[in-house]
């Protein structure tokens, strides 16, 4: 019941651990590394190991925006699922709030979600078509102990952010275009207030003029909440639009990172100058 | 005689709340050699174009108007006759390379099965022919790889594969729907420029469908740019991205982020897009233009000409002698 009363009180609460960080970075990622064990080549042999990401080092601070780019391989939805706990690296720490996330014990990492949500790639698969939007967007709220009644009305709150109306928490998810389904998931990021949000490729599967309002919507949501958002994405040109500074991931490891203003006008790493090559110009 | 000449082509599709046009009078040219770019977004009607050329609409879809493939027409023409077409002067590739590609044959024999088909080559003479095929793409080592399945090819290589079997006959037309948005920007320009090269070598038309202006703006000669079901501007690529002259291309072109234009909002078009079955009955456009006025929702605004074979359809163009 605490969690949700801290909700109720402050608009965007700062945990206590958190203040006690406050100069410090929101987010600090250290020396992460991970590999995969892929099948056994011979019946008796080792599994054979796929390194894919080696000491990736950055910290985000609240408030900003940080995005990573690099092509399909490179690590960049790894970091994101390290990030967000999903998965345990092999090696290295992930620490949110001066938390080590990958150390916490279960109930307490389910506690400290309400912190780090995230938005995914693809908005037909992400949300469950037989739960009713209302359910999808509170969900993060029922693991917090919040009354029936605390999650409808932050459900209604949350979409109403979204720009979608209080109506639509009765409806399901098919009933509802790509653009609007990506704004469902986002408000069920914004639910528990969290102090960042990692969206992972959250545009790509949207058309150029949806596109553009998914992009306001969270930058517009990033300003109002001091929310810091890690950005993955393929496209230099969205990147470059949302965030404050970029990290260029080639094959695990960060090859080269700045503002998107130097990285694009000047890059310097080779990898970062054929990405920057290869994007399409208008004439 | 251009090579293909699609007139008033009109595609209804069956839907739960009956027939409705996805396609709607829908008119273009293209002579060897030329290269023509489709440009909208999700259901603009631009895949249902492309399906429509290659006879493979979806089953109840009905097609009307002319499209005329080398002075012969294809709409109502059997499917024995369409088959001896496809994959020989007409080849398509598509988006998703892993869902083109057959998981359980070798490439070899997925790459031979269209010279074997068509043109009757033994199988020896046709493995031959898949080697220098997949050479021409930029698989290396082919002649080792013929054995292999398509799982053991990364997504760039998988759609190299896919051209190799468009390419196999020699066809006179070469239609690509969204052939690179599965795949990284650096993976997107080789392909891109792989159909440049073999567009330029061997003579042949290229129609290539895409969401993303960049590719078409770099790509091709002439550009289409559809909004439900409809052509609203159509020209030479260099007159359509200067001028600009329909709403709906300009309101597309803003709302793109862009390499450096950090932190400024991006300009949205308003609404989002309609549903076929309940399409404005003018310009498909009113309602979310900016500019719409009550003479837009009357009919559809025919296309003004602007000079050099560019058009738009807009209420508020003049022709342009």
């Amino acid at each position: 019941m605490n969690a949700i009363n801290s909700i109720a009180a402050s608009a965007y609460p700062i945990s206590a651990e958190g203040q006690n960080h406050s100069d410090s970075a929101l987010l600090q990622v250290r020396r992460l590394s991970h590999h995969y064990s892929l099948p056994r080549t011979r019946l008796l042999g080792p599994r054979p190991r796929l390194a894919v990401l080696h000491g990736v080092d950055f910290d985000l601070q609240a408030g900003r925006s940080l995005g990573v780019v690099g092509e399909s391989g490179s690590g960049k939805s790894t970091l994101a699922r390290l990030v967000m706990a999903l998965d345990t690296p092999s090696a290295g720490s992930v620490r949110l709030l001066g938390r080590d996330l990958h150390r916490l014990p279960a109930a307490e990492l389910r506690a400290a979600r309400r912190d780090f949500q995230m938005v995914f790639q693809d908005p037909y698969a992400s949300l469950d078509p037989r739960q009713r939007v209302g359910r999808i967007v509170a969900e993060p709220l029922q693991t917090l102990g919040a009354t029936r009644q605390q999650q409808h009305e932050r459900a209604a709150q949350a979409l109403a952010e979204v720009g979608l109306r209080a109506g639509d928490a009765h409806k399901y998810p098919h009933e509802f275009s790509g653009g609007q389904r990506q704004r469902i998931a986002i408000a069920r990021a914004l639910v528990s207030r969290p102090r960042l949000i990692v969206a992972d490729e959250p545009v790509s599967a949207l058309d150029v003029s949806v596109q553009a309002q998914v992009l306001n919507l969270l930058q517009d949501l990033q300003q109002q909440h001091g929310m810091s958002l890690l950005l993955i994405s393929h496209d230099l040109a969205v990147v470059s639009h949302l965030c404050d500074e970029v990290l260029v991931l080639y094959q695990g490891r960060v090859v080269e990172r700045g503002t998107p203003g130097q990285l694009f006008s000047r890059p310097q790493h080779p990898y970062t100058q054929t990405l920057v090559q290869a994007v399409p110009r208008l004439l | 005689m251009p090579l293909l000449e699609v007139s008033r082509l009109t595609i209804a599709l069956p839907t739960a709340r009956g027939m409705v046009q996805a396609v709607h009078d829908l008119d273009l040219t293209l002579a060897r050699g030329q290269t023509l770019g489709i440009i909208g977004e999700s259901g603009c009607g631009k895949s249902l174009t492309a399906l429509a050329l290659m006879g493979l609409l979806p089953d109840g879809a009905r097609a009307s108007g002319s499209v005329r493939f080398a002075g012969q027409e294809l709409i109502g023409l059997d499917d024995a006759a369409l088959q001896r077409l496809r994959g020989n002067r007409l080849a398509m590739v598509f988006q998703e390379p892993m869902t083109t590609l057959n998981p359980v044959h070798s490439i070899g024999r997925q790459v031979a099965e269209p010279l074997r088909l068509h043109q009757g080559l033994s199988a020896r003479q046709a493995r031959a022919q898949a080697v220098a095929l997949l050479e021409r793409v930029g698989i290396a080592g082919a002649g080792a790889r013929l054995d292999a399945y398509p799982h053991q090819f990364s997504g760039g290589q998988r759609q190299r594969i896919c051209i190799a079997m468009a390419l196999a006959c020699g066809p006179e037309l070469l239609i690509a729907d969204e052939p690179t948005t599965a795949l990284d920007v650096t993976l997107q320009r080789q392909i891109l420029q792989l159909l440049a090269g073999l567009v330029a070598e061997q003579g042949m038309a290229l129609v290539l469908i895409s969401h993303d202006l960049g590719v078409i703006a770099e790509h091709v000669q002439h550009t289409l740019v559809m909004y439900g079901g409809t052509v609203v501007e159509a020209g030479p690529t260099q007159a359509v991205f200067a001028r600009l002259a329909h709403p709906y291309t300009q309101g597309l072109l803003a709302a793109r982020p862009r390499l450096g234009g950090a932190h400024a909002r991006l300009p949205t078009i308003a609404g989002s897009v309609p549903e076929l079955a309940q399409l404005p009955p003018g310009c498909p456009f009113a309602g979310r233009c900016p500019h719409t006025e009550d003479a837009c929702h009357a009919a559809l605004p025919r296309a003004v000409e602007l000079g050099g074979g560019h058009t738009a359809r807009c209420i508020r163009l003049r022709d342009t002698p």
